[in-house]
Parts: C-alpha cells; structure tokens; sequence
C-alpha cells in the first residue's frame, strides 16, 4: 500500500528506475558488462558511439559502457557502506545526546560541531589525503563528514518525541530506559530519518565523485565516475564528447535520482499513512 | 476499608528562571482500597503534578522535595528506581488525558498492551496475544481480534480511551490514576468511560484516583472527594457531603459555580485566579480571593483538621467558628 504510494507518482517512479537499474547493474556488473572494463581495443581507441561500444571508448579503447557499469559498482558500494555507517554512529550519539540531555548533551554535540565547522568536502579530502586514497578510506571520509546530519537530526527528533505523552505513558507503565529509547522512541524517528539517508546516498555519490575527480578518490586502473568525468574533461576541446557527458550524465542521474526518492519518501513515510489501503 | 495508598505532606517545587514554583504544597490524603477518590481543583492546582509525583514521574526542573507516599505499606519515595519499576504499571498504572497521543503511533494497540504481559507478568508471546483480545473485549471494544492489530490513528478517541484503560488494567493494577480521563471525549462517550471505569473498579477491586475539574463527573462516580487549590488541599469528605454542606470557602465557590438546571440559583464564578505559586505568600492561599478571610489567614497556613467523622477541611474561618460552638 505504501508502495503504491511511493510508485505513484510518476516522478519518483521513474527515479526508482533509475535506482533500481544502477543498482541491478552494479550487483551483475561482471555478467551485463559487454566487456572487461580494462580490456583495450586497438582498433578503437578514442572511437565515438557504435553498435560495438555502445557509449564509445577512451584513449586506450577500453569500453566506456563496462567502465561505466563497472564505476557504479564502487560508487554504491562506499555511498551505501558510509552512509550505513554514519547512520549508525550518528544514531547512537543523537539518542545519546537528546535522550540524556545535560552535560552529556553539550559534550556530544560540541564535538559533533566541531566535525561540522569544517567544509564537507575539505575534511573528506584531508581525511583521504591523510589516510592515503583506498576504498576504505574514502568511506571513511565520507562517513565521518555524515555523521553530524545524522546525529542532529536524532537529537532533534529524540527531543521532540521524548516529550510526548507515550513517552510518559511509557516511564508510567514500568519501562526501562531503554526500553523506552529502542521500542518508542526511535521507531517514531525513523521516518525522517529514511529520508535524509536517501537524501545522503546522493550526497555521498557526489562526494566519492568529488573526490576522485581531483584525484583524491579511486585510483585507476579502477574506473570511477568522478574520475572518468576528469579525464574525459581533457577531450572535450578535440571533440570526444561521450568521455564526458556519459560519466558526468551518470553521477547527475543517480544523485537527482536519490534526492527525487527521498523527497517522496518524506511524503509517503508519514506514521499516520501506516495501515491505510 | 483499610487504606491502600496513604499520602502525607507531599510537596513538589519547580525550578524556574523567575524562582522555586511550589506547584504542590504538603498535601496529604488516602485513598481507601476498592474506592473512588475524586481529585477536583481548577487548572494549575496541582492535581496532575500530584499523581505524576505518585509514581515519581516528575522530571527536572520539578523536584519532590519532601513527603510520604506509603502505598501497601512501603514509602515509594524510599524505593529504587529498580523496585519502583515493578510498581508503576503492576500495582499503580495511569490513564492519561489525550489517549490518541498517549498511545505509541508506530504500535499497534494490542501491541502496546501485550507489551505489558510480558514485562510485568512474563507472559509468552502467544499468551499475551490472547490476553489482550480478552481485555480489549473486557472494556468494551467490538471485534477486539481486528482492533489489536490497528494503530491508534485508526481508532476513535473513545476507542482509544477503552485502550488506554484496558493497557493500564492489563497487569490487575491496585490502584488507578486516572488523569482527566474524559477530557477530550463528547458527553455520552464520556458518561460510557466513566461507567466502565466504575465498574471495573469494582470488579477488579482496584481504587481510582479520578482527577478531574468537572465537579459533576465527581458527583456522579466518586465515593470521595478531596478538593485541591493552588497546590494545596482544602478540604475532603465524601461526596454527599461535600456538596450537600461544603465547609470551606473555595468548595462552597466551586459548587455554587455549577450550572444547575433544576433549580432556579444563578450560577456563580470564583471571582479572581489561582495566584501565583512562585513564592506564594505563607497563609492561605485562598485568602485573597475568599469572602471570609481572618487576619491570621494570611499569616499562618490552615491545618487540615477533621470536623466530622467524614469531613476535612483546611479553613481558618471554619474552625474560628466551630470552636465557640462546641463550648
């Protein structure tokens, strides 16, 4: 029913596509992948759009459809790894902050300020830089510098919720502490919590893109969207046109894509839709 | 009747940025086990701060700052907040004001209350299930199989009152606190809640605590009534009583400003408001509304003395005038 919802607009249905199809793409990359990504074909190097490489090739004649299908894999993979990670930890601070309240409260979110006052990307990009630029690391960024949203926003909702008066119903009827946080509270800030992590999701993707657009990010010879938007900058003057558009219409799909999701999400995720047919 | 809960000198003060509001101020009462107490006083009286202060529920700013609440002979200010735990909801549970927002949104009802099979009664699953459809059906819910598995939104606001009372009967509770209960529901639906909660009561011998500022619902369910004003009580007595011969001033006001119908008395307001409890002044606090206020009124606080068997009341006035008498 609430699927329905989601699906009903056609809109987001169509960015649910988008997901879906990226997504899917990402998970059989070996299998739908016409060809190995780092494969080269010296008879097309730098060749435009055929039948045999669909979205063309790049300057060793690899084909840029596999590098592409091949790229999402590790942009949804860190994107998905860091936001799940930043959930995790800015939800337990959040809960931390708002559900105690007091002192507790002020340390946690000073040091969630302080994360805060750095620009986003500028602390992904030393995190990176200092770390050195693996996977790993770049998740890390990014989960780092996602997890002040996360725990903000928890605090606020934990606030606002542990007011209510089934909060109080809750402390009269005998309910432990965290009873009270982990069967009454929390579920009743999961909705606005969905939203912002699908709003993240583009977030993030943007963000691993950033990165390794500057060459902080992935590393070839693993393809990147990011990173093949920056090489293919380089040929835009000569004309090779695709080494662009495909890599950077790739990340700006996916991102408007997550954002459309998750604005209809903020609609649909309302507790007071749930068992409506 | 012995007494199931006994009340002595209670007082919760509220730290605010103007100074210490004395929100309940030494008040003391019992209520009877298998009875009916009636807790009447306008708004900002302290009634609800009382009965939260019952279980220990007050939150800061507010503090209790002295009292005794010895409920089946232990002093609950004394317990644990472990031991305390096992009493809130098990042996004295509470129906609130607004059942829709009270109950849990994201739960279904019969969730919420099987819930509290297993937490107070280490109930199964299965067996909790089933115990809830039985209660849900005991307070008068139809179809309470389908009901269980609706959220509250999808419920009524009388439905969700039946809820409410069946979660805070769910663990045979001995005494229930029941915080304006009818508040939000319409006249019938709120006559039927009152009822059920009546006759449960009597059917499961537990006491209700019935805080109300509705003078006519205390008239029509209640066996007693204590009367509380600016965080202080002025008078108990059964109900017969205190509407047929109300002693101190501020309950003669209160019943002299029911709207009456059958009979031909003009109805009368309180004149003034509850004054301020933020450092309120030592005598009485009703003094500078009342219409027979002494001069000691407003340099020494009434005692709650008894005047009759059944009757209590805390009024300078009401004793000056008894003494000569009984010479």
């Amino acid at each position: 029913m609430r699927w329905r919802r989601l699906t009903a607009n056609r809109l987001s249905f169509a960015a649910l596509c988008v997901i879906a199809l990226i997504a899917a793409s990402a998970v059989l990359a070996p299998w739908v992948a016409p060809h190995d990504p780092d494969e080269t074909d010296e008879e097309a190097m730098l060749a435009g759009v055929s039948p045999r490489h669909p979205l063309g090739t790049d300057v060793y004649g690899r084909d840029q459809l596999s590098r592409l299908i091949h790229a999402g894999r590790i942009d949804l993979l860190i994107a998905l790894s860091a936001t799940a990670v930043a959930l995790t930890v800015g939800c337990a601070l959040g809960t931390l902050a708002g559900y105690r309240g007091g002192w507790t409260d002020q340390a946690v979110m000073r040091a969630v300020d302080a994360v805060m006052a750095f620009p986003a990307f500028i602390l992904a990009m030393g995190i990176t830089a200092a770390l050195g630029n693996t996977t790993a690391n770049v998740a890390a960024a990014i989960a780092i510098t996602h997890v002040p949203i996360y725990t903000r926003l928890i605090r606020g909702e934990m606030l606002k919720v542990r007011e209510t008066e089934y909060a109080e119903a809750a402390r009269t009827v005998g309910d432990r502490p965290c009873q009270i946080v982990f069967v009454h509270l929390l579920p009743n800030c999961v909705p606005p919590l969905i939203v912002q992590a699908t709003l993240a999701m583009g977030f993030a993707i943007l963000t691993v893109a950033a990165l390794s657009f500057i060459g902080l990010g992935i590393q070839p010879p693993q393809s990147e969207w990011g990173q093949m938007t920056a090489e293919g900058a380089g040929y835009v003057v000569s004309g090779e046109w695709w080494l662009v558009l495909f890599p950077g219409l790739a990340i700006m799909l996916t991102v408007l894509a997550f954002n459309l999701v998750g604005d209809t999400l903020r609609d649909v995720l309302d507790p007071r839709m749930r068992g409506v047919r | 009747m012995s007494d199931l809960l006994e009340v002595r000198d209670l007082a919760v003060h509220f730290a605010t940025d103007r100074g210490v509001v004395e929100a309940v101020d030494g008040v003391g009462f019992t209520v009877r086990a298998g009875e009916m107490l009636g807790l009447v006083g306008e708004s900002g009286s302290g009634k609800s701060v009382t009965a939260m202060a019952l279980l220990r529920l007050i939150r800061p700013p507010g503090r209790i700052v002295r009292g005794e609440v010895r409920f089946e002979g232990e002093d609950l200010l004394a317990l644990s907040e472990e031991q305390l735990r096992s009493v809130r909801g098990a042996r004295i549970s509470m129906v609130f004001q607004s059942p829709r927002t009270a109950l849990n949104p994201v739960l279904t009802v019969g969730r919420q209350i099987a819930r509290l099979f297993e937490l107070h009664q280490g109930a199964t699953r299965g067996a909790a299930w089933a115990r809830t459809v039985e209660m849900l059906g005991r307070v008068g819910i139809g179809e309470p199989e389908r009901r269980a598995r609706q959220y509250a939104h999808q419920l009524s606001g009388g439905m969700c009152q039946r809820v409410m009372i069946a979660m805070a009967l769910a663990a045979s509770p001995r005494l229930l606190l029941a915080d304006e209960p009818t508040t939000g529901l319409d006249v019938s639906i709120a006559a039927q809640i009152l009822d059920l909660l009546r006759d449960l009561g009597r059917r499961t011998g537990a006491s209700i605590l019935l805080i109300t500022h509705d003078l006519g619902v205390v008239a029509e369910v209640c066996d007693r009534v204590a009367v509380m004003h600016a965080g202080q009580l002025v008078e108990i007595a059964d109900v017969r009583s205190v509407f047929a011969r109300p002693e101190h001033p501020y309950t003669q006001a209160l019943v002299r400003s029911i709207p009456r119908i059958d009979r031909d008395v003009a109805m009368e307001p309180i004149p003034g408001t509850v004054p301020s409890l933020l450092a309120p002044p030592p005598g009485c606090r009703y003094a500078d509304r009342c219409p027979r206020v002494l001069e000691v009124c407003r340099r020494e606080r009434p005692p709650l003395l008894r005047s009759t068997t059944h009757h209590e009341v805390a009024c300078h006035a009401v004793e000056a005038q008894r003494v000569p008498a009984l010479r």
